[in-house]
């Protein structure tokens, strides 16, 4: 196909585009981390392997729970296109419950690693954990908060095409964040238990 | 925890040079203040500046930002040379070793990210949209962020030099020299904000610019109608949207090392301090193209305009510059084939790093053919192009020569690769920015540039260059290692070091020919008025009036071919007499608060002052939420106020 003119690409579209070229410099930025995490994940100066730390079947948990997230977060924007805003409101509402649990989870997984001895200056492995979990859960919680404000955004303005451009936006962000997860789930709780 | 976190009054200076420096700043600001407030400038600034989302206003306003930092960065170079070529034997010199240190880790620092970076920016905001025949960038808000992030980037680098101390660690700051056991001090954390915030403006200008050039040309204007330029600025940001994430996360964790106590590069921990070495490089072999890309697209611009010729070539030319972008993401580890990698790896980087010279060659030898039968118009821009033809190449040797690790071992981190790399970035970049400002001057000012003068700073620049670099090669070959305070009398060092510093103050009446270049321009100008195509151009940006009108371009021009502006004038195209109503963003604050709110956060963040830190940041939050719910962010001109600005500019 050929493209003659461009100029007659919508906001709509041009924002769109510029959101995925801005998830694809987000992509290295974590495979940067997931860089370091290879190449520290086995430097534990003296303690438990990383492996062993790690409680398979929480992470199975956390898994489960954002991918579900992922799933209410498409059902939010299908509403959306639809024009029902008491739908979308409701499937935003639930991913962003479901998004809190995720963090809920995290954290207190963080919380008892860090109660064990095993924070992140313990050691090399640590902080390479520390650094691209916690930057994964980072941005999952600046998304939980947008999506907060884009729930009161959509209750007071309707789905009018800024909100619905957030919108899309958004469940982008959040699709990503789910696949950046599963390769963290692969490759640091998978590969770290066998 | 007390108010200010760990600011003391001991933070300010303790030498009498450094002294100076702080009080001649602090009159420069008066000075400005005071002019501003005496011609009641200030709401012209606010308004028509500060402000503005227009491309072009925000292009000037990075190019005069560059400017002071390039003049900074070389106030930094001839101190160090001054130091050199005093410093030996008995004689100390004037500086002390750690002052010394600061002062080249400033110099790498401001050259990189805020003088070759903001001189990039600027003329990409400047040109790139009327090149593709767009009015504005995509997303217009964005653009003003960056520039004001950039801008609080470069203003944290100068506030280290009054409240505290800059890094004495070399421009890319290595652990574990970098890490808090050996540089304790705040040097290090302002580098790191610094990166950090000019980082992330560079990031969204890169995405800003790479969907603007592809969802925003002119009608006809398919990528391979591009012109070059075009194309060197779209490749430069695929660079930066995959090479600054990284040196963000690279800096960010070498934050973390020194802030949350965590082990990414110490020595001890299980810290791997050569994994910083390859990210911060897997960053910057490719900051080199991201720099000298659009560079060789202002060439490539003014050689065909000035033999008054087609561009040779242009296929290949396309193919080389995507060459050169996909092939420097594999060269980085020669920066340190002295890590012990082993001779594969050494070797496979080798071979890669020549093979970069291949595309680059395809490129000089274009350029020459451009020229071969052309009828040459010997302006001033050819002048800077001819002296980067001649440079570039002997830089590009002493390139290959390194490129070899046999030979690195033992020019490793020596004064021949410091000329290396200074003739590399002085010819292929700052030359290139020059031509491009002589080129494109009269576009946005109405008047051309003094030619004696710019004549007279090119040679000044490139004898100054050759007076100040060729002895660093030889004294490179003499084991002269880089970053030298002080060296014995013995070594015979001293006068090649006079020499070099002959050459830097060459290199200042070059400078000083620029501005009294500019100046004289300025009395003059009633007789130096330019048309709207005063080189007789052959692209976009030379089809709409001079200066350029807020609107940019009256009708979005359709394209049919390369070089459209020569093809339709060749086809004889008239103007069109009707006009329509042209909408375009308005003017908006948020960029410039959120700068101020970022350069809190930056300078929160190395003092400890968590609540400055922590409510610039809510700050930002606020900024958005507040932008999100307006809705009223465009303007009309109307069809009327076009027509009659269309008629004064044509004299009708």
């Amino acid at each position: 196909m050929r493209v003659e003119s461009t100029q007659e690409f919508s906001l709509a579209e041009r924002t769109t585009f510029g959101f995925w070229v801005y998830l694809m410099s987000d992509c290295l930025l974590f495979a940067s981390l997931f860089a370091v995490y290879a190449v520290l994940h086995a430097n534990t100066f003296g303690g438990p392997s990383l492996g062993s730390l790690f409680s398979l079947p929480t992470a199975l948990r956390e898994t489960l729970i954002l991918l579900t997230s992922s799933f209410t977060a498409g059902l939010a924007l299908l509403s959306a296109n639809r024009g029902k805003v008491g739908h979308t409101i409701a499937w935003l509402s639930a991913t962003a419950l479901l998004g809190a649990a995720f963090l809920a989870i995290e954290w207190s997984d963080f919380a008892s690693l860090a109660r064990g001895g095993s924070g992140p200056s313990r050691s090399g492995a640590l902080s390479s954990f520390f650094a691209l979990v916690g930057t994964h859960g980072a941005h999952v919680t600046l998304g939980a908060l947008w999506m907060l404000f884009l729930i009161v955004s959509i209750a007071l303005r309707g789905l009018t095409p800024p909100t619905l451009r957030r919108l899309t936006c958004l469940v982008l962000f959040w699709h990503f964040l789910d696949l950046v997860w599963i390769f963290i789930f692969s490759i640091v709780y998978l590969m770290g238990a066998f | 925890m007390s108010l200010f976190g760990t600011l003391s009054p001991e933070a300010l200076p303790q030498n009498p040079i450094v002294w100076a420096a702080a009080v001649f700043m602090a009159l420069v600001v008066l000075g400005i203040v005071f002019l501003l407030t005496y011609f009641k400038r200030w709401r012209w600034l606010w308004g028509e500046w500060l402000t503005s989302l227009d491309p072009k206003r925000i292009g000037i306003m990075y190019l005069i930002a560059a400017l002071v930092m390039l003049l900074r960065g070389f106030i930094d170079a001839a101190m160090m040379r001054a130091q050199q070529s005093l410093s030996v034997g008995a004689s100390q010199g004037y500086l002390t070793p750690n002052h010394f240190d600061q002062i080249f880790t400033a110099h790498g620092t401001i050259m990189i990210f805020f003088a070759a970076m903001g001189l990039m920016w600027g003329v990409i905001n400047l040109i790139v949209p009327l090149q593709i025949g767009s009015r504005d960038v995509a997303f217009p808000l964005l653009n003003a962020l960056s520039l004001w992030l950039f801008i609080a980037g470069a203003l944290l680098v100068n506030a280290s030099l009054v409240i505290g101390e800059f890094a004495a660690t070399g421009w890319l700051a290595y652990p574990p020299l970098s890490e808090l056991a050996y540089s304790p001090g705040v040097g290090v954390d302002y580098w790191i904000w610094a990166l950090l915030i000019s980082g992330v403006g560079s990031t969204l200008s890169g995405i800003n610019f790479f969907t603007t050039i592809s969802t925003m040309r002119a009608p006809g204007m398919t990528l391979m109608k591009m012109p070059i330029f075009v194309w060197t600025v779209l490749s430069a940001m695929v660079l930066v949207i995959f090479a600054f994430p990284v040196l963000t996360a690279t800096v960010g964790l070498l934050f973390l090392d020194r802030f949350a106590d965590m082990h990414f590069f110490t020595a001890g921990y299980g810290g791997n301090m050569m994994m910083y070495v390859n990210l911060i490089w897997a960053w910057g072999h490719p900051e080199v193209y991201i720099l000298v890309l659009p560079a060789f697209g202002i060439y490539s611009e003014i050689v065909p305009v000035f033999s008054q010729k087609r561009l040779f070539g242009y296929t290949s030319m396309v193919i080389a510059t995507i060459a050169i972008t996909a092939l420097s993401f594999s060269v980085w580890v020669h920066h340190f084939f002295t890590m012990g990698a082993g001779a594969d790896v050494n070797a496979f980087f080798g071979i890669m790093t020549m093979i970069i010279a291949i595309p680059t060659g395809v490129k000089i030898f274009n350029w020459l053919f451009t020229m071969y039968r052309g009828r040459i118009l010997f302006y001033s821009p050819m002048y800077w192009f001819l002296g980067f033809v001649v440079l570039f190449t002997i830089g590009g040797m002493a390139g290959v020569l390194l490129a070899i690790p046999g030979a690195d071992f033992q020019l490793h981190n020596s004064l021949f690769l410091v000329a290396h790399f200074h003739t590399m970035i002085i010819s292929g970049v700052l030359f290139g920015y020059f031509a491009g400002f002589t080129y494109w001057f009269p576009k946005f000012f109405g008047f051309t540039l003094d030619e004696r003068w710019g004549i007279r700073a090119f040679w000044c620049w490139f004898i100054g260059f050759l007076l100040a670099f060729v002895p660093l090669y030889i004294l490179g070959f003499m084991g002269a290692t880089r970053r030298l305070a002080h060296y014995p009398a013995g070594l015979g060092w001293q006068g090649l070091f006079i020499v070099a510093a002959v050459g830097v103050a060459v290199i200042a009446l070059g400078a000083l020919c620029q501005i009294i270049q500019v100046i004289v321009s300025l009395r003059g100008r009633d007789l130096r008025r330019a048309g709207s195509d005063p080189w007789n151009g052959r692209t976009l940006e030379w089809a709409t009036h001079t200066p350029v009108p807020s609107y940019s371009f009256a009708h979005i021009p359709s394209v049919e071919a390369r070089d459209a502006l020569w093809d339709s004038k060749q086809r004889g195209d008239k103007e069109v007499s009707s006009y329509e109503a042209i909408a375009l963003p308005r003017n908006s604050a948020l960029g410039l608060i959120m700068g101020v709110l970022s350069f809190s956060i930056g300078f929160g963040m190395v003092w400890h002052i968590f609540w400055l830190a922590i409510g610039a940041f809510l700050g930002i939050v606020l900024c958005l939420m507040v932008r999100s719910f307006n809705e009223d962010t465009e303007y009309i001109t109307s069809a009327e106020e076009v027509a009659r600005s269309e008629h004064s500019y044509l004299g009708v």
